[in-house]
């Protein structure tokens, strides 16, 4: 890097000058703008975190009758909130491996049907008690035993015992699950004295800050921790503050005109021009979400394959990134599994769009031409009822008669999805592969909206949970991905991104697919650059 | 006993009971929606088995008349209760809110009640003329368009562009620049709080104020334009123009005073209207009024707190409703002294 482009990118970190102005002047060097976001990338890391001031968010996803209480908490707003006071014994990081927290380390057994936790001592509850394995294991109990009413009991059905021993909190199974560790990383689990049993909602915990004030559906705020024991890496912020915006306007005038620092949900329809305003920058990332058009496989005609196949190649899968996702997403493969979980097998070919394949298939699947109906609506997912039509008209141009019907969205939920054979959804995306597929694509599962009941796939997934060996389960994994892409009943042209925005004076956002803006943690994990 | 002190009883105990029909309404109404509490307290992830533990703790599994009476029961002895959704007081959160909303709709109502019936009283004085035509179609004209896009394109003008208007004036020196930046400030998000002085809350909602104010012009202008043109055909009015009054002596001193009856009537529902209608205007500028306090809870069936925000916005309406009446008989002799 030569020293002007160097003294450039300095003044940036220090907010003099913006980072579109940057771009410009580097480009005038003949550096491309990829390389210039880059080295502006390295510039504020080297800066390092500044530590003080107030950092703000404003969010959507938050309603006057939100609580603190982790086992209640579902939207957006209450699990920023979480992140302030509270932590889990693990979190997943940006590249999908497991980041100790509570735990500082963890060991399964050889059939992964029992794990040992090692709880880190000394770690003090904003309460000033120290948190042991005995707070752990209450946490773990609230959320399991027959009073729950946590959001977070269907992942714990699997545990047959939990105990502490020592300094240890070990977890035994029924069946072996070799991705535990993930499913302790759920935001429900935060690590509460005692449990929680006594006051869930206090907001006591090991987070790096305390409730400041309380107000639900208006702001939340909090203050730093002088005895947070991770202060390095989180809350590097003074006081933190979320204000909710639910209107996408009033969000994105809010971080034009400097009230905020950062938003979620940008909409995809003005992130482009968003991101032309000089002070921010839109930031998307994969994410594991996506959006579907499913088929039960049990009902005709789509129980026919090829039949199934003629809707799979008949769908345009770059215009449905560009027109519904505006570019904010990336192409699905008819499987529920992308780039963005660990194990991930790559070379699985993409399906290419083709009216050819498309009609060959629809020929050879013998439909006697009657009307195929797509239900669709506009709540299935942003854009649905457009993207509905878009398929309707390549489908028609490999000849195959798909109609529209368009399904009020009160309702949605209990009268079409899982209910009619052929209707628009979405997913949002779960930590691992495993989770994903036990959601929806294990015979027994409640939502299994494919009527996918293939007892060979059910095998090899029971067998993937229980292998410790990464290569093997990798390879299951890929067998499985695939089978569902060739044979399954989902469609599905696009994973959508999280699009959020970031004013330029924030320093040290990282990308991370698991969840928004970093997986719910800018605000702890980000800065003001003074 | 005053024939108006009669009055005011009667309408009071009749408030009364049409509160309490209301209160049966609402809680008809929250019930039949499809789904309870619980239900949309734990969303999608729900098990069966957290469902079932949550509405037993909730007590949703009595029958909805013993729900009913035990919270009647309640308001009867002054105690509105706890939020099904996240166990807060209602009374003290619901507190925060109606003063929220009492304060938007106070600020919103001193400047747009006057500047409504002054503005009136200069369209009848110049009818017909170019005063006249361009009050209403600037005031018909703002009523016309939704109150979300007016709030808009105020945030658009007065929070984005014109910071960066007063940052491009360079002709202006840093300090004059700086104090323009810092006083002429406004805010897209009404923050609202304790720790905040008086000035700073007024600054704080002026958009969500000159929002409701072009909101709510029109409607009471046009009124008070109408009643006292009425007026204005009265042949007292006549003879006053004979004895050579100032046409504008003569709006403000024999016509306003006739036409006061429906004048209040009008201002008393726009009031109304700034106090229960605003919800839309709050979610825009993130205000924490009452509008979105309920609308969450009505999402969330959250049964006992929507029934404190519906007795409270029929109170309100019952209360102006009667305030209108009174005003009414006081300002016409007829009716202060009946036979």
């Amino acid at each position: 890097m030569n020293d002007q482009l160097k003294h450039l990118s300095e003044r940036v970190t220090k907010g003099l000058m913006t980072r579109r102005e940057f771009v410009g002047r580097a480009a005038a060097l003949g550096v491309t703008a990829a390389v210039a976001n880059s080295m502006l990338a390295t510039a504020a890391k080297a800066a390092g975190p500044v530590k003080g001031g107030t950092i703000k968010l404003g969010a959507s996803g938050g309603e006057s009758t939100n609580t603190q209480d982790p086992a209640l908490t579902a939207s957006e707003v209450p699990l920023y909130n979480l992140r302030h006071w509270g932590e889990t014994l693990v979190d997943v990081a940006a590249d999908g491996s497991i980041e100790y927290r509570m735990a500082e380390s963890v060991e399964g057994s050889a059939d992964a049907k029992k794990w040992v936790f090692k709880i880190r001592k000394g770690i003090p509850f904003s309460n000033g008690q120290d948190m042991t394995p005995d707070d752990v294991l209450k946490t773990m109990q609230r959320h399991s035993n027959e009073d729950s009413q946590s959001g977070a009991l269907g992942i714990m059905r699997g545990i047959e015992n939990m105990s502490v021993d020592g300094d240890n909190f070990v977890v035994e199974l029924a069946a072996g699950n070799a991705d535990l560790p993930y499913l302790m990383s759920d935001y429900h689990l935060m690590i509460q004295p005692g449990g929680g049993m006594d006051n869930p909602g206090a907001g006591i915990g090991t987070g790096p800050y305390t409730i400041e004030f309380d107000e639900p559906g208006v702001r939340h705020g909090f203050k730093r921790r002088d005895d947070y024991w991770d202060s390095e890496n989180r809350g590097h912020a003074e006081f933190s503050e979320q204000i909710v915006l639910n209107d996408a306007t009033a969000r994105t005038a809010a971080l034009q005109s400097g009230q905020v620092h950062m938003i979620n949900r940008v909409d995809p329809k003005v992130a482009g021009l968003l991101d032309r305003a000089p002070n921010l920058t839109v930031k998307s990332v994969a994410g594991r979400g996506h959006y579907v058009f499913i088929m039960h496989i049990d009902t005709a005609p789509f129980d026919n394959n090829d039949l199934r196949l003629a809707l799979k190649y008949a769908i345009n899968r770059e215009e449905m990134v560009d027109k519904i996702l505006r570019g904010y997403g990336t192409v699905g493969n008819d499987m529920p599994i992308n780039g963005g979980y660990p194990l991930f097998d790559d070379t699985i070919p993409q399906r290419e769009f083709s009216l050819e394949k498309a009609a060959e298939h629809y020929k050879k699947s013998g439909h006697d031409g009657s009307p195929i109906i797509l239900r669709t609506a506009d709540g299935a997912f942003p854009g649905a009822v457009d993207a509905a039509a878009l398929f309707q008209q390549s489908a028609q141009a490999a000849g195959i008669p798909l109609e529209i019907k368009r399904e009020p969205n009160d309702g949605y939920w209990s009268e079409v999805w899982n209910v009619q054979p052929f209707c628009a959804s979405y997913w949002g995306g779960r930590p691992v592969q495993d989770q994903m597929y036990s959601t929806a694509y294990l015979s027994t599962a409640d939502w299994n909206d494919t009527r996918w009941k293939v007892p060979a796939f059910d095998e090899m997934l029971l067998a993937a949970r229980a292998e410790i060996d990464e290569a093997k389960r990798k390879e299951i994994y890929s067998k499985m991905g695939r089978m569902l892409r060739d044979e399954g009943g989902l469609i599905l042209p696009m994973f959508n991104d999280f699009v959020g925005a970031v004013a330029n004076n924030v320093g040290g956002y990282e990308d991370d697919p698991n969840g928004p803006l970093m997986n719910n943690k800018a605000p702890i994990k980000c800065w003001i650059n003074a | 006993m005053h024939p108006i002190v009669k009055l005011v009883a009667q309408r009071l105990a009749l408030g009364l009971l049409l509160l309490f029909a209301a209160s049966i309404l609402i809680f008809a109404g929250t019930s039949i929606l499809p789904g309870d509490v619980a239900q949309q307290i734990l969303g999608q992830s729900a098990t069966p088995e957290a469902l079932e533990n949550l509405r037993r703790e909730l007590g949703l599994n009595e029958p909805a008349i013993t729900r009913y009476f035990s919270w009647l029961g309640g308001v009867m002895q002054g105690d509105l209760g706890t939020a099904l959704t996240n166990g807060r007081d209602i009374a003290e959160s619901l507190g925060t809110r109606l003063s929220n909303t009492l304060f938007l709709a106070f600020w919103a109502a001193v400047i747009a009640v006057p500047l409504a019936i002054t503005l009136g009283l200069l369209a009848v004085r110049y009818k017909d003329r170019w005063p006249d035509k361009v009050i209403s179609a600037v005031t018909l004209t703002t009523i016309s368009i939704p109150e979300f896009m007016i709030g808009y394109v105020l945030i658009f003008f007065l929070s984005i562009q014109l910071p960066q208007l007063i940052n491009g004036m360079e002709f202006l020196s840093d300090g004059v620049r700086n104090w323009m930046l810092s006083n002429l400030r406004f805010s897209s998000v009404a923050l609202m709080n304790d720790s905040m002085t008086l000035i700073e809350k007024i600054k704080s909602i002026t958009l969500p104020i000159m929002v409701l104010t072009l909101v709510v012009l029109a409607h009471m202008m046009r009124m008070t334009r109408a009643a006292i043109l009425n007026v204005m055909q009265s042949a007292y009015i006549e003879t006053a123009e004979l004895k050579g009054l100032g046409m504008l002596k003569i709006i403000r001193k024999h016509a306003f005073p006739n036409a006061i009856a429906p004048i209040v009537n009008v201002v008393m529902i726009n009031l109304a209207y700034l106090v229960v209608g605003v919800v839309v205007v709050e979610v825009v500028f993130a205000y924490p009024g009452m509008g979105q306090y309920l609308v969450d809870h009505v999402a969330k069936r959250d049964i006992p707190v929507v029934q404190a925000c519906g007795l409270i916005f029929a109170a309100v309406y019952i209360g102006l409703n009667l305030v209108a009446d009174i005003v009414s008989i006081l300002a016409n002799p007829r009716l202060r002294h009946p036979k």
